[in-house]
């Protein structure tokens, strides 16, 4: 039997790639090469599937200009902001994503993000490999405790529940605010809150974990940052677009923010270069996702999305 | 009259502020004292009370020479190889350290260093501030889950039990080699391994809590480190002496180990510079208890056991009975 064609516009893990490459004709990109729209429309030239990446726009012209050999579209990723979803609808082809299977990756990043913000292990880091250790000493790069302090999530989606479930076994004390309040089961103790200012009030430490877009922009801006407590560590691995960069660069440099862990920012790869003079800081280059169990699950989810509809079922991943 | 106190080494704040209100002392705040400075100041102040740090060699040559006025040494840390107990028993000299104040601290370090070895936070680190030109591609620069592996813990004490206890919060399983097998309480369903050659090869990351000392000192080594599976992840925030460097230099070059990441080593802070040469290290300055809560916490316990000891109380966290 003829396998089916997958176009796959970027170099995928290996083990997604050798899955691909078993189930479909799989057309790989081995150099990694960026693919602009018209790249793509060449290459899905007698194609019956696409499996494209965030980095890649994927506009109504070019969806309108797909090959009619192209039954679906899957993209690596669980956000959409690049295709043009409408699109997809009038030319009637299913797109399918990879929900959920990021959820602990980005939570433990988050983990990671506070602890290393709050115990200042980017200045510990860059001093020891910098050959610049002195010796130990009773006050040296002194940070603040994480465990037993007021956690505040911004955003208890299932990323912001996996980073409860994991500060809960630092003794954290969990507090979240969203549009509603979770019901028991999902909430497991964390404390709702329907206002901003005794959300902030409460959040010495505060994890930025809800959806980008118009309505959540620059939410953190000053005058939500000094409603703070003094000395609070602010992280955000969720998106860029949340933070008004100059209002947390200048409360990190005032001491109203203590530390900060970052791993997405406005306009990256390219970020508010104030941020990397400051020692309180810790950046990541948004790997939220990056390890190798979750990028394989992205992608045979992906897979399992694509085999679907091409065996005329319905994915358990397909975008509504 | 309050009484006479010496500090060898500089004090958080709240600490300095205690000494101010509490006791008698030149420098509240502390400064670096050699051995021979430290002999000074108590003999012309007539101290009753040393407060000390782990930078000062308590040794016997000094113990020995110490004037009969000075009733209590009292280290603010939790490791004593810098103290000749035996010394300071022989004089009589009663000398305490700080232990339980650095548990949780210590153990919230133990699960960075974990996350940051698996996430390869070092090589995240240093391309941002080289300036980050580019995004990477979906099979690049990946680091490795911590949820849900196989944590295999080198004693299972006060600071192992907060490391376990954090660990389940990450789904992950607990296996631990001890000299004797817990209580279940303790244990909260870890797997005990009474050789730790047998626990080994069911580590996906290993984390060392035993003491130092000549017992345990090159626990890991070429034969230990080659018994963990392909890919392991090993970390250190105990003593660096545990550790053969050598041995954990070969196996992170060769790729047997996935990543390391340490607070400690053999030399500090002179430690072995290949070690800084690695691109999958996560190296951090002996930054265990480094938080202003803990070390306050740590100066509160020494002044409070020099405060048992000047009343006529026995010491609370004595070193000798």
């Amino acid at each position: 039997m003829v396998k089916p064609v997958l176009l796959v516009t970027r170099r995928l893990p290996p083990a997604v790639e050798a899955r691909a490459s078993a189930m479909f004709d799989a057309r790989l990109n081995p150099e990694d090469a960026p693919r602009s729209g018209a790249d793509i429309l060449r290459l899905a030239q007698g194609a019956d599937a696409v499996l494209c990446c965030p980095a890649e726009k994927l506009d109504g012209a070019t969806i309108g200009a797909l090959p009619a050999t192209v039954k679906v579209l899957g993209t690596f990723s669980v956000g959409f902001d690049h295709i043009d979803i409408g699109a997809c609808r009038v030319r009637n082809l299913p797109v399918v994503n990879t929900p959920d299977v990021l959820s602990v990756a980005t939570a433990e990043c988050c983990m990671l993000l506070i602890l290393a913000a709050a115990r200042r292990a980017g200045e510990g880091e860059r001093m020891v490999r910098a050959g610049g250790w002195a010796g130990w000493a009773p006050t040296q790069l002194l940070g603040t405790q994480v465990s037993g302090r007021q956690l505040g999530i911004f955003g208890m989606g299932r990323i912001g529940r996996e980073l409860a479930r994991m500060a809960r076994a630092f003794g954290m004390a969990v507090h979240y605010r969203d549009v509603a309040r979770l019901p028991p089961e999902m909430e497991a103790g964390a404390i709702w809150h329907d206002d901003d200012a005794s959300f902030l009030a409460a959040s010495e430490v505060l994890s930025l974990n809800a959806p980008g877009g118009a309505a959540t922009r620059n939410w953190l801006d000053a005058a939500r940052i000094a409603q703070l407590p003094r000395g609070a560590v602010v992280v955000n691995a969720a998106r860029g677009s949340l933070i008004d960069d100059a209002a947390l660069i200048a409360a990190l440099r005032s001491g109203q923010v203590g530390f900060a862990g970052l791993d997405v920012y406005a306009g990256e790869p390219a970020l508010n270069p104030d941020y990397l003079t400051l020692e309180n800081v810790v950046l990541l280059p948004h790997l939220g996702s990056a390890t190798v169990e979750t990028r394989n699950a992205m992608g045979h989810l992906a897979l399992d999305g694509i085999e679907a509809v091409l065996a005329g079922r319905a994915p358990a991943n397909l975008v509504r | 009259m309050k009484p006479r106190l010496i500090v060898s080494r500089q004090m958080p704040a709240p600490v300095a502020e205690r000494i101010r209100a509490e006791f008698d002392c030149p420098w509240p705040e502390g400064r670096d004292m050699t051995p021979d400075e430290v002999l000074h100041q108590v003999t012309t102040t007539q101290a009753e009370a040393l407060l000390l740090t782990s930078h000062l060699k308590f040794d016997a040559g000094l113990i020995g020479r110490l004037p009969a006025h000075l009733r209590i040494a009292a280290t603010c840390s939790v490791g004593f190889e810098h103290i000749d107990v035996a010394a300071a028993r022989a004089r009589a000299l009663p000398v305490t350290n700080t232990p339980d104040v650095l548990t949780d601290c210590t153990a919230d370090l133990t699960m960075l260093l974990i996350l940051a070895a698996c996430r390869r936070a070092h090589e995240y680190d240093a391309i941002m501030r080289a300036g980050w030109r580019r995004g990477y591609g979906l099979g690049e620069m990946l680091g490795l889950r911590v949820s849900g592996k196989r944590l295999g813990i080198v004693g299972l004490g006060r600071i192992g039990q907060a490391v376990a206890r954090r660990a389940r919060g990450f789904g992950m399983t607990v296996l631990y080699s001890n000299p004797r097998r817990l209580p279940a309480e303790i244990e909260q369903g870890a797997t005990f391994f009474a050789d730790l050659r047998e626990m080994l090869p069911h580590c996906d990351i290993l984390s060392l809590h035993a003491r130092g000392g000549p017992t345990t000192a090159g626990l890991m080594n070429a034969e230990t480190f080659a018994l963990l599976p392909k890919g392991a992840v090993f970390v250190n925030a105990s003593r660096g002496g545990l550790v053969d460097e050598e041995a954990l230099i070969a196996a992170l070059t060769s790729g047997h180990l996935f990543a390391a990441g340490l607070d400690v080593f053999h030399n500090e802070p002179a430690f072995d510079r290949r070690l800084a040469e690695l691109p999958n290290t996560f190296l951090i300055p002996h930054m265990g208890s480094a938080t202003i809560e803990t070390r306050t916490a740590m100066g509160m316990r020494a002044l409070d056991n020099i405060a048992a000891v000047l009343s006529g109380r026995p010491p609370i966290d004595p070193l000798w009975n």
